[in-house]
């Protein structure tokens, strides 16, 4: 993740509305090691894959995250429309997006649990858009996020949004996560 | 001003006298849960952070349930509670409840309160989106994920956001026989959306509360996340207090919300007015009455889960499919072992309940989630083709119960038991006006 306010880069995937964690990691998969450095790349290979064909990689669809026989995505930002995340409490769902090479997510609105995941984990950035952009920005769009405007340049389009600043959550996501964060505020010993 | 419930919890676990909708504090906690899916990589977590022999900060403020993918050949699932037995026996744990021991419990929501874990007043997280079915019992609880579990098992605490409360008011002296608390969950995520209290509490509250038991409150709570809640809460009662104190010795304090608390919404139902509903593939706000989907084509029918495999959700099944044969694959699925003790013992015109199911032609499962979550390909009674099934989990999106090429409808065990009884959807007040003639 990136832990400064350096722009973020990357080609676009997009996706609708209530995308919930069962399509961003079917249960199947749950049992494979976070830790072990091939095994998690399984994460990778099948982040997104419960997303039912025609809604992946809109607008055409039937286009997968990473490609057949690949842990690691060509696009590394997600655009969704509201409520992204939503159904289990699995941080396996934030940080498959990540092994995918997934740097930031752009939605109107999170689900609680994923989006506190995403953030203590130190996984990946969910910014919020003012309004839904899905419908807006095609998958392979080149954006560029700017963390210190808080702007989403759509390259492609020659478009610009704004975006939410991260709030109260900011300082966690610039420490890396809650570790990082809790041992610059020292609740939790320097290692 | 007053509090909410919530508020008052998160101001006293935090040292502080109050808290408002919106603050950030750091809570001491009570409880940890955690299970044989997310179990793993917190351990993992928690030892890279704390180091190879850190010790929890409290063994017995943890508790562990493998439940998830238990009865399974798949070799990844069975290494995850090989890790959990390990970490048990390395840190001395008193409340890890072992698969293949005669301490196995199976779906941990059900399992917190049978071992008396869901006290009034106290913090419990779980690993595990459901986990805020404790609420029931006028606890704070919630789910959480596997970084925010290996901080607790460390240290103790964690940040929470206070979140501002929905309060849902129940009118009404008892709920009409046709009608279950599922029913009534299914008809407020209908109502408000599967965002539609993000962020938020639900509370549960007014006078048809006393008509609920334990096990309908514990329906309400645990869908609380199906519309996006962080947590859902009853004020404890007489009904709670029996139900713990039968379940543990340990002391605890009620907390009740302010007469003067803030709220961010009300919202009233009144019980004679609902009826049975479904949610529709796939979505649980996609709502329909029962009677609107009469007739729908349907290849299974599931009755299980945290929020639908309770003894109660099995006592009302076996009342429709009691004396019939099901027309469709029908599985029963205990959340628990003692639950499925109990469907041997508790009889119904003399019958055992489960024979009762097996008599009907029913499928009888282990205590587990099974395929609630579908999980791996040999998990029983999961999705694996284009089934379209009508289930009493909680949960609908594409390929929750395994193939997204898969349906689910959700529905009360009263939809589900007559549904499966005549093959297709079918509102059970047919069945229920019968039982009364």
């Amino acid at each position: 993740m990136s832990k400064n306010s350096e722009p973020i880069k990357g080609k676009a995937f997009v996706l609708g509305k209530n995308i919930d964690t069962d399509q961003i990691i079917p249960a199947a998969h749950l049992v494979y090691s976070l830790e072990d450095p091939e095994e998690r790349k399984l994460y990778g290979k099948y982040a997104l894959s419960g997303v039912p064909a025609s809604e992946s990689g809109l607008p055409q669809g039937n286009t997968r995250l990473t490609k057949d026989g690949e842990t690691q995505s060509e696009f590394s930002i997600i655009v969704a429309s509201d409520n992204f995340g939503c159904g289990s409490s699995r941080e396996h769902a934030p940080a498959c997006l990540e092994i995918a090479g997934i740097k930031a997510i752009i939605s109107p609105s999170y689900a609680r649990i994923f989006y506190r995941n995403s953030v203590d984990g130190g996984f990946l950035i969910p910014f919020e858009s003012l309004e839904d952009l899905s419908k807006d920005i095609h998958t392979g769009d080149e954006l560029e996020i700017d963390q210190v405007h808080h702007t989403l340049k759509n390259h492609t389009q020659n478009k610009e949004y704004k975006i939410k600043p991260l709030g109260s959550v900011a300082d966690i996501v610039h420490a890396g996560g809650i570790f990082e964060y809790a041992r610059q505020n020292g609740m939790v010993p320097a290692r | 001003m007053g509090m909410t419930l919530t508020e008052k919890i998160l101001a006293k676990h935090s040292g502080k006298d109050r808290v408002s909708p919106g603050d950030n504090v750091w809570v001491d906690v009570d409880v940890l849960m955690t299970h044989d899916v997310c179990g793993p990589p917190a351990i993992g977590i928690f030892h890279k952070q704390f180091g190879e022999d850190a010790k929890v900060w409290d063994k017995n403020k943890l508790v562990i349930i493998p439940d998830h993918y238990i009865f399974t050949a798949d070799k990844y699932a069975n290494r995850n509670v090989d890790v959990l037995r390990a970490f048990a026996a390395e840190q001395d744990l008193p409340y890890f409840y072992d698969v293949g021991t005669d301490s196995y419990k199976g779906v941990c929501h059900v399992a917190l309160p049978e071992e008396g874990f869901t006290r009034p007043g106290e913090v419990l997280f779980g690993t595990d989106s459901h986990t805020c079915t404790a609420g029931a019992f006028g606890q704070f609880a919630t789910g959480i994920g596997n970084t925010d579990a290996a901080f607790i098992m460390g240290t103790g605490k964690l940040w929470v956001k206070v979140p501002e409360t929905m309060r849902f008011v129940f009118e009404g002296t008892s709920l009409p026989p046709y009608l279950m608390a599922k029913d009534i969950i299914l008809q407020i995520i209908g109502d408000i959306g599967v965002d539609g209290a993000t962020y938020r509490t639900m509370e549960f509250t007014g006078p048809g509360i006393k008509a609920l038991t334990m096990e309908d409150r514990m329906t309400l709570t645990n869908m609380a996340i199906e519309a996006g809640g962080k947590n859902g809460v009853v004020e404890p009662d007489e009904i709670t207090e029996a139900y713990v104190k039968s379940r543990t010795d340990k002391p605890f304090e009620k907390v009740y919300s302010d007469p003067d608390a803030k709220y961010h919404s009300e919202h009233f139902y009144n019980f004679e007015d609902m009826v049975p509903m479904v949610a529709k593939p796939h979505s649980p706000d996609n709502k329909a009455t029962a009677e609107e989907l009469e007739g729908e084509y349907l290849d299974r029918a599931y009755i299980g889960s945290c929020t639908g495999g309770k003894l109660s959700d099995f006592r009302a099944a076996a009342e429709i499919i009691r004396g019939n044969k099901v027309k469709l694959d029908t599985y029963i699925v205990p959340a628990t072992t003692e639950i499925a003790r109990a469907l041997e013992t508790e009889t119904m015109f003399g019958i055992p309940l489960i024979e009762i199911f097996r008599e009907a032609g029913c499928k009888i499962g282990n205590a587990s989630c099974a395929a609630c979550l579908g999980g791996p390909s040999d998990t029983f009674g999961r999705l694996n083709n284009e089934e379209v099934c009508i289930s009493s989990t909680n949960r609908n999106y594409p390929g929750r119960m395994g193939s997204k090429q898969s349906q689910v409808y959700l529905a009360s065990p009263y939809t589900v038991a007559a549904s499966a009884v005549t093959g297709v959807i079918t509102d059970p007040r047919v069945f229920i006006q019968q039982t009364v003639i």
